[in-house]
């Protein structure tokens, strides 16, 4: 198993699979968050591998509002 | 990027965004290299990497915080003017850091002035954004900056539009540009990331080693914008490109004369009673209402009263080391 990292919460998915799909298995956006493995960013069709430390960063915006 | 069928490795990819920046400025006609430039830092990744870009393509640029008190378990407001002053050390050391702190200078933190008054329903959103627009407005328009930018990226921009679509909001679609241009007392503004999406921002600040606040503003958490990202990103991940198209779209259709703004003579701007500020309302703006505002004062942005960068700098670290641990963010 794969333990992936974000905002303080850790998921499980199984290895050899895209970093893409692991995100849809676990229910988070890909669109959200950027994807970095054993630190380095990657994209999101790299293969996870057994034994990769998998963090997500988010990528939303932390204003607190939209100037128009 | 699905969404241009591009994969880059990371030193390509810093390069293919600031070409792309550059490549924005002058489709756009937003500012050239003999003009000064204001940038909007709130401390997050989108406003640090624009003044990076802007700084590493030789534009003239500046920053300016508004300090907005908002704290809470984050100490966010703090963090924010941290994370600003550790860039401005390391990637722009010879511009200069407007800050404003809205409590030094009005009396009242966001939050605070938010409870107090009418606007928002209990959210500080409007009142923030008001303020924010005012400050960042005046300190523009008044210090004889040519433009004011903001790090707005693709999917704020397609977020608004969306929202505003829905609603019918014709007024607001005929002013969503990536240029709006200056007026009697109000600065240029532009936004030369509009056409980026938050992901490539984020991602550059990456690249760029750029120490941004991850953390979004404790009251953004559940806002309608952040709900409308939600759906656009649902649309993106079943069609690539569904974003960008969305809003490019848009804009060819605003120039096209879809949506044509009325002129300012329309629209009937007067000068608020107590700031002189453009305003739509007779009397005082909406600024000086909220604030409550009632003579012209020595207020901030004549800067008298404003806290110098360095002894906010000071007060925020301080309040910072008191009341959170940083290495884990």
């Amino acid at each position: 198993m794969i333990e992936i990292t974000f905002r303080h919460k850790k998921f499980e998915v199984k290895e050899n699979m895209t970093a893409r799909d692991a995100l849809q298995k676990i229910g988070i956006d890909p669109e959200s968050v950027l994807i970095t493995v054993n630190g380095k960013l990657v994209t999101d069709d790299v293969i996870l591998r057994a034994g990769d430390v998998v963090k997500l960063v988010a990528v939303v915006s932390g204003g607190s509002a939209i100037a128009r | 990027m699905r969404h241009h069928k591009l994969a880059l490795c990371a030193p390509h990819y810093g390069e293919w965004f600031v070409v792309s920046t550059q490549r924005a400025i002058e489709k756009y006609k937003m500012f050239t290299r003999a003009e000064r430039v204001l940038v909007a830092v709130s401390g997050g990744k989108d406003s640090l990497a624009l003044w990076d870009v802007l700084t590493r393509l030789g534009y003239a640029t500046d920053g300016l915080y508004v300090g907005l008190g908002i704290q809470g378990e984050l100490a966010y407001s703090d963090q924010s003017l941290a994370r600003i002053r550790e860039f401005q050390a390391q990637h722009v050391p010879d511009a200069t850091l407007h800050i404003v702190d809205v409590q030094e200078t009005y009396g009242k933190t966001i939050p605070e002035i938010a409870r107090a008054s009418s606007r928002g329903h209990g959210k500080p959103c409007s009142a923030c954004g008001l303020t924010k627009r005012y400050v960042m407005n005046r300190l523009a328009a008044e210090r004889g900056y040519a433009a004011l930018a903001t790090g707005h990226n693709l999917d704020d921009e397609a977020a608004v539009l969306m929202q505003n679509t829905l609603h019918w909001q014709t007024g607001y679609l005929a002013r969503q540009a990536p240029v709006l241009e200056a007026g009697e007392g109000l600065a240029r503004k532009v936004k030369p990331f509009c056409r980026f999406y938050e992901r490539e921002t984020a991602a550059y600040a990456m690249v760029r080693d750029i120490n941004y606040v991850y953390d979004e503003c404790p009251h953004a958490v559940g806002n309608l914008t952040n709900f409308y990202k939600t759906l656009l990103n649902q649309l993106e991940a079943q069609s690539p490109g569904a974003k960008l198209q969305f809003y490019t779209q848009f804009l060819k259709a605003r120039r096209a004369g879809f949506f044509d703004a009325p002129s300012s003579d329309q629209i009937a701007l007067r000068v608020c009673d107590v700031c002189g500020q453009p305003t739509t309302a007779p009397g005082r703006c909406a600024f000086c209402r909220m604030w409550d505002v009632a003579a012209p004062p020595n207020d901030a942005l004549e800067l008298g009263n404003a806290l110098s960068a360095q002894d906010a700098w000071t007060a925020a670290s301080a309040r910072v080391a008191e009341n959170m641990d940083l290495s884990d963010l």
